[in-house]
């Protein structure tokens, strides 16, 4: 089946460009801001975009994924609140739209309804990091039945069968943990991203995508012709948060100047 | 009972090794594994560390010695003869988990934990605390067996239970303070899991409850269950019949794991109680079970606390080892399946009952502890005169003694 994601990589493999994904946290730095900055991203370089639905404990994320959330829950987001924004967002943009949370409140919000009501809002794929592919047999059929992708994760301490999991279960793409550790930028890529793309590679067609540390324009030189996107999370909320007042110009700076050519 | 007569065949029980979980780690829907895949790797190496250790015999001969000669087991079961007299009904006898090692029923899984890092090689171990006896009992067994030990614990706790940061600092331990979230228990295992997921090659996370993903709360269990199995035995002993009612207090829920599961299989009530802290309506408390509804925290699905929108919320507690949002899935699972009765008692009612051990008793309980001699002493009452209550008495209260005394002033 062709979604938004499938034909937004194949178009970029076939011009050998890697996808750019930026993340943005639903109403970080202020309630109602993602509409807007979704589409200053999509005008500066992004080929599809992640937004985060805030949870009060976020175990994979560093210090500063943890602050925007605490930001974004205490001006009130709710997963119906970020259903709204994503809603408002797809009338401004084409390209891919995926949701990152955790699963307790989509479990609340109750995974069918969830999956239906993303897919409604025009949202087309899933990224939950507490749900390994071994436990993910409920939301699976749930994304299936609305035809939403739900992307799982490799990471450098995965064994064969815990990424031979993944790549089964996913759909859209693989998401390649690029340092043994939790989300915030770094200076440095880590070189044992790449023997992990290649064992990707053994196991499935999906795009592989590398995130978690993602900051610099270097690292995107470094996974180009190795990997089929990047997704940069931490550097750009830190660009925000240095720029609270202009985020959709902050926005903008950073990521021409991650990927200076688009 | 005379000494020629031969005792009425009992039934043994307490067995070495209890069912459940299935193979996925769940108790009926409850537990599971719902981690960070950076993690997976690690918890398959630490289940399967773990089921071999629990087949040799030596590991399992070292874990029994170390027990006796360094925990100080077994503790004795005592008969309270003033609390029975001040309920009016049943008797009512105590688990002394109080005279454990470091004061608490926490070494045991510290020790049983430990000692299997060092089989996995880890040289370095990380815990979370909240009242600061989990981390005093890892700090503890790591300086018996010269390991690297880090203790993550929130600032509030650190504030309100001082002298045990003090004591892991003593045992060699780093005490890393938790700014985030309610600055309690559960942001201190938020914090220890993301050092797991970023150290988790050369790192054992020592979980301190019956929480966690697959395979913690077996392991927990498995771990604690020597509390059940010496109190039954040691009732067998002592009364010639087993307890009517084994009552322990439940915040994440390894010491009442710990004594229920030996039970589970003979016609005893188990009644686990939560932290109901200014009161169930007052939103104020930490009573998972009888307060909240199914979620997924720190890798497992069980009762939880959060709000509308499956956010996780504040819990507060006169005692920081109950104030936790999440309970273990084997809890749950006795709960849905009514094996286990779960109830609440305020924090006046266990400040109450704090004074009332140590006045008719001449035992200073922890106020976790003092959870369940209050539910005891209410239910004694209702009891007739030869029934049997057994309660865990998990830990000692000296820790406690500067919210007590806060509280009365």
């Amino acid at each position: 089946m062709v979604t938004r994601l499938s034909a937004t990589f194949a178009r970029l493999r076939r011009n050998h460009r890697l996808a750019l994904i930026p993340y943005l946290t639903v109403g970080y730095p202020s309630r109602d801001a993602t509409p807007t900055l979704v589409q200053a991203a999509a005008e500066s370089g992004a080929d599809a975009i992640e937004l985060g639905i805030p949870f009060s404990d976020p175990l994979a994320d560093g210090p500063t994924i943890q602050a925007a959330s605490q930001v974004a829950l205490k001006s009130g987001v709710t997963v119906a609140g970020a259903l709204e924004a994503a809603a408002a967002a797809r009338t401004r943009v084409d390209l891919p739209l995926l949701f990152m949370t955790y699963l307790n409140p989509i479990l609340s919000y109750g995974l069918d309804r969830f999956c239906r009501d993303a897919h409604d809002a025009g949202v087309d794929g899933l990224i939950v990091p507490d749900l390994p592919a071994t436990e993910s047999a409920a939301l699976r059929g749930a994304a299936d039945t609305v035809g939403m992708d739900v992307v799982f994760f490799v990471a450098p301490t995965s064994n064969e069968a815990g990424i031979d999991a993944a790549c089964r279960a996913a759909t859209g793409f693989i998401y390649c943990i690029a340092v043994t550790g939790v989300t915030g930028a770094r200076a440095e890529l880590e070189a044992s991203v790449i023997p992990l793309i290649h064992k990707v590679r053994r196991h499935t067609k999906l795009p592989a995508v590398v995130g978690f540390g993602i900051s610099r324009p270097q690292h995107l030189a470094a996974l180009q012709g190795e990997a089929d996107g990047v997704i940069v999370a931490s550097a750009l909320l830190d660009a925000i948060a240095r720029a609270p007042q202009d985020a959709e110009d902050a926005v903008r700076r950073f990521l021409t100047r991650l990927r200076p050519s688009s | 009972m005379s000494g020629t007569s031969p005792r009425p065949a009992l039934p043994q029980g307490g067995r070495e090794s209890l069912e459940g979980p299935d193979a996925r780690g769940r108790f009926g829907a409850y537990g599971g594994r719902f981690i960070p895949e950076t993690l997976t790797a690690a918890v398959e190496e630490l289940t399967a560390a773990f089921e071999t250790a629990q087949g040799d015999a030596a590991f399992r001969q070292e874990f029994d010695q170390l027990s006796k000669s360094f925990s100080g087991r077994p503790t004795p079961v005592y008969r309270a003869d003033r609390l029975t007299q001040a309920a009016g009904g049943a008797q009512v006898w105590l688990k002394r988990e109080d005279l454990c090692h470091t004061g608490a029923h926490k070494i045991n899984n510290a020790l049983g934990q430990v000692l299997l890092a060092r089989r996995m090689g880890k040289q370095r171990v990380i815990a979370e605390t909240g009242a600061g006896q989990h981390g005093v009992a890892v700090a503890t067994v790591c300086a018996k067996f010269g390991l690297q030990c880090e203790v993550y614990m929130g600032v509030e706790d650190m504030a309100r239970q001082a002298m045990n940061v003090y004591k892991m600092r003593l045992l060699g331990a780093t005490v890393r303070p938790v700014q985030s979230g309610s600055q309690t228990l559960k942001d201190a295992t938020n914090e220890a899991i993301r050092d797991w997921v970023t150290n988790v090659r050369a790192t054992h996370y020592v979980i301190g409850s019956a929480v966690g993903p697959h395979p913690y709360p077996l392991m927990v269990r498995e771990f604690q269950s020597v509390i059940g199995r010496e109190a039954r035995a040691q009732m067998l002993e002592e009364t010639g019949h087993l307890p009517n009612v084994v009552v322990a207090c439940v915040g994440g829920g390894s010491n009442a794991i710990g004594i229920f599961a030996p039970f589970y299989d003979d016609n005893v009530r188990l009644v686990g109680v939560e932290a109901a802290g200014r009161g169930l309506e007052s939103g104020a408390h930490a009573a998972s079970i009888t307060g909240g509804r199914p979620g997924v925290l720190h890798g497992s699905f069980s009762y939880l606390l959060q709000d509308a929108d499956g956010q996780v919320v504040a819990t507060h507690s006169v005692s920081a080892g109950l104030d936790y949002p999440g309970v273990g899935p084997e809890h749950a699972y006795l709960h849905d399946t009514h094996r286990a009765d779960y109830v609440s008692v305020t924090d006046q009612e266990a400040l109450d009952a704090f004074h009332q051990t140590s006045r008719l008793e001449g035992i200073i309980p922890a106020l976790e502890s003092s959870h369940a001699l209050a539910y005891t002493m209410q239910l004694a009452g209702k009891l007739p005169a030869e029934e049997l209550v057994l309660v865990n008495l998990s830990g000692r209260g000296d820790k406690d003694l500067d919210i007590v005394r806060a509280s009365s002033e």
